[in-house]
């Protein structure tokens, strides 16, 4: 069917895929949104315990990572003017960057969870389950959120791995921008999600 | 506008053969007229599968005692009944089957924004729909929490919870998708002329669900993934013995259900719109007003999920502000009531089925609109909540009104879609006895609910017996003639381009091409120049 109707389904609209995007993006922090509220309420009704849980985390590896994804966003951004300007190996490499710094940040995400874990910090966990309510909820969202963070972090190197080939077999060229521009915009999302939920989990006290 | 002699005819969508053939000419097919059919065919095959285990619970019902089953049976058979109609018939509901099949022929379009996402939202459709079923036939039984999964219940349940609460969650991602991709339709892909105050009402409509599929259904998502973990990893978000908070998940769950009501009512209207400015030959009364209310439901909608909670447990403030925003919603909708009839004053009204249709629903819509106020007062809902008054109220709104919504659409456009007519005298007939059943069945449960019998008990006390053994002998009406509806569709006979093309007399862009619609719906993009429901100087 496709073969005889090329003009169907070919039909190419950019800004209708921006807006696409958008909309999706929308839904993103709406699904967050719902833990946002759920974190706001348990804050709520136990600030001190959160206060204490929250100094039990790693505020550098925290920083760390916050840096790792501010500078992924850069470069992916980057790798969009660079395809715009037509540099094909240089937008390769910009996105190689992104994808780089993206598994650098999961593998510190992977220690940083190995190191609750192995202090007994987890969801069930004897050691929490002996602890204040605020402490377990407190931990319950840390690894939640991060976790769902993660996936999504997960999900847009996927994005932006396929755009990686697409730029490199041409299909995603000059004049066919869409893909990695929306691969950038999510990219941003992910970036921006993480922007709250450091303050949130490492910062305040 | 159509070449009318068959010999100039395109192959249509039902006979199109591209490159591949059999089930997989449907399966792969991109075209949203096939995928409408995809989502037709499943959801009704949904709501047989829903029928069957309403006439069951029924049965149980029919006398004090216990008759079929037992308390866990009964227990897990409103929940699948409830899981079942409501995910996988009605929130998919008109929009997925009748706005997938006319949205882009009602905008003079040739596809949907982005045909392979379309196909894709029905794949995790029935990927949602798999993992429900298997829940249901697998582990410890099937969940008996109810279709609100209300914790903390759904955390301490043995039943098979997490795979149907996932299954939910898939289906939520189906419905935003499908969302998304109707609002980028419309915005991008209207023909020449058609400014967004010359689209279809039935448009409107659906424009007005697919925000709220689209900005609702992430909230309730999180909220199912947090049930998941709660059963799964001990997390505890609505554990009280953890520090949750029960109400907490009442409230996440309540904004995306409430608005689910308008998702599943809302394309409702718009095609009864329809079909009441086809059949009273007279443009529509009131196109601006129509239009705005379907966005006022869609946006007042989505600030009174409170209202489920009167008796949960929230500020007095809270209650009476939901209870005042639940009213505000009686205003949009009643416009809506007062067009359709305005609309068919003084019109020349052609009295065919799909119009008795839309009389049958604006008749069952009002009842359940008006008990509606019943519930959103405070002082009132603490009466009849959680009895027997809610789920009359609800099935008035759900299947009287959405529901019926439904067949009227699918007696409506059904010889577009098909080419075909249906006797017309049965569907009539077959309307009869479905009105006569339905209000047998549940008027009887709103004077139930009045005298104090609570939902979901498999027993009750003798004083219900007489209005109980009603309903239940309504039901089997209600079931026999909405088979004696469905078996009059599938006997459906063909008929010439002539009788098929326009046989209503519709002034909207879908019955200006052929019947059934060829692949690109359109040969040539029409441009616009008239007004939706312009008559047509013949």
């Amino acid at each position: 069917m496709e073969q005889n109707h090329v003009a169907h389904t070919d039909h190419f609209d950019p800004v209708a895929s921006k807006l696409g995007m958008w909309l999706f993006i929308f839904t993103e922090i709406l699904l967050f949104g719902g833990l946002f509220i759920v974190y706001s309420v348990y804050r709520y009704k136990h600030p001190v315990e959160f206060h204490l849980a929250a100094e039990e985390l790693d505020v550098t590896i925290g920083l760390i990572n916050t840096v790792i994804l501010l500078i992924s966003s850069m470069t992916v951004a980057m790798s969009i003017t660079a395809l715009q300007l037509g540099n094909k190996k240089l937008t390769l490499i910009l996105l190689g960057t992104t994808g780089l710094l993206a598994l650098i940040f999961l593998v510190n995400k992977y220690f940083e969870w190995g190191a609750k874990i192995h202090h007994d910090i987890y969801p069930g966990s004897e050691f929490l389950l002996s602890l204040s309510k605020g402490d377990m909820l407190f931990f319950g969202l840390y690894f939640f959120m991060t976790g769902l963070h993660a996936l999504h972090i997960i999900a847009g190197l996927a994005l932006l791995g396929v755009a990686f080939f697409k730029v490199k077999n041409g299909s995603v060229n000059k004049d066919r921008i869409s893909l990695l521009e929306n691969g950038g915009l999510y990219w941003h999302l992910v970036d921006l999600i993480w922007i709250f939920l450091f303050p949130l989990f490492y910062l305040i006290h | 506008m159509t070449g009318n002699s068959s010999t100039h005819r395109l192959p249509s969508y039902l006979e199109y053969q591209g490159k591949y053939t059999g089930i997989r000419a449907w399966i792969l097919s991109t075209d949203h007229k096939r995928i409408a059919l995809l989502y037709l065919y499943s959801q009704i095959f949904f709501f047989l599968a829903g029928l069957v285990m309403g006439l069951f619970m029924k049965l149980e019902l029919i006398a004090p005692g216990q008759q079929i089953m037992g308390p866990q049976a009964y227990n897990a058979l409103f929940t699948v009944h409830g899981l079942t109609m409501i995910f996988l018939f009605i929130i998919p509901g008109l929009a997925a089957s009748f706005g997938n099949f006319m949205i882009p022929i009602m905008i003079g379009a040739k596809d949907v924004a982005f045909p392979k996402l379309n196909l894709f939202s029905w794949y995790l459709f029935i990927a949602g729909a798999v993992i429900i079923l298997v829940g249901i036939f697998s582990g410890d039984g099937p969940p008996d929490t109810g279709w609100t999964f209300y914790a903390p219940y759904s955390l301490k349940t043995n039943t098979n919870v997490v795979l149907s609460v996932f299954g939910a969650f898939v289906l939520g991602f189906s419905s935003i998708l499908t969302g998304l991709n109707f609002i980028v339709t419309i915005h991008r892909m209207r023909a020449p002329g058609m400014g967004f105050f010359r689209m279809p009402l039935f448009i409107w409509s659906l424009y007005g669900t697919a925000w709220i599929q689209l900005l609702a259904t992430p909230v309730v998502g999180i909220t199912f993934l947090m049930v998941v973990a709660d059963r799964m990893l001990d997390i505890g978000f609505f554990d009280p013995a953890k520090g949750g908070d029960p109400v907490l998940y009442q409230h996440l769950f309540w904004i995306y259900s409430h608005p689910a009501v308008y998702i599943m009512i809302l394309p409702a209207m718009g095609a009864i719109t329809e079909i009441i400015v086809t059949f009273s030959r007279r443009t529509v009364f009131g196109y601006k007003a129509i239009a705005m209310s379907s966005l006022a439901i869609a946006f007042v909608g989505y600030l009174v999920w409170g209202h489920h909670m009167f008796t949960s447990g929230m500020s007095e403030t809270a209650r009476l502000v939901f209870s005042f925003l639940t009213f505000l919603v009686a205003i949009p909708s009643a416009i809506k009531v007062f067009n359709w009839t305005a609309t068919m004053y003084k019109g020349s009204i052609s009295l065919e089925p799909p119009f008795w249709w839309a009389m049958a629903f604006i008749f069952i819509f009002m009842i359940g609109g008006l008990t509606g106020l019943i519930l959103g007062s405070v002082s009132t809902d603490v009466h009849v909540h959680d009895t027997m008054f809610v789920v009359a109220h609800f099935h008035y709104i759900v299947f009287g009104g959405a529901g019926i919504a439904f067949f009227a659409a699918l007696h409506y456009w059904y010889p577009k879609m098909f080419g075909k007519m249906y006797n017309k005298k049965i569907a009539n007939w077959g309307l009869i006895g479905l009105f006569v059943g339905f209000n047998t069945t549940y008027l009887p449960m709103f004077f139930l609910g009045f005298m104090g019998m609570p939902r979901r008990y498999y027993d009750y006390l003798p004083q219900f017996a007489d209005l109980n053994l009603l309903s239940t002998v309504g039901s089997w009406i209600m079931a026999s003639s909405l088979i004696l509806v469905i078996v009059n569709l599938l006997r459906a006979k063909k008929g010439t381009p002539e009788e098929m093309d326009d046989p209503w007399g519709g002034r909207t862009l879908e019955w200006t091409i052929e019947s059934p619609p060829s692949l690109e719906n359109f040969e040539e993009i029409p441009v616009i120049d008239r007004e939706p429901y312009e008559l047509k100087s013949k």
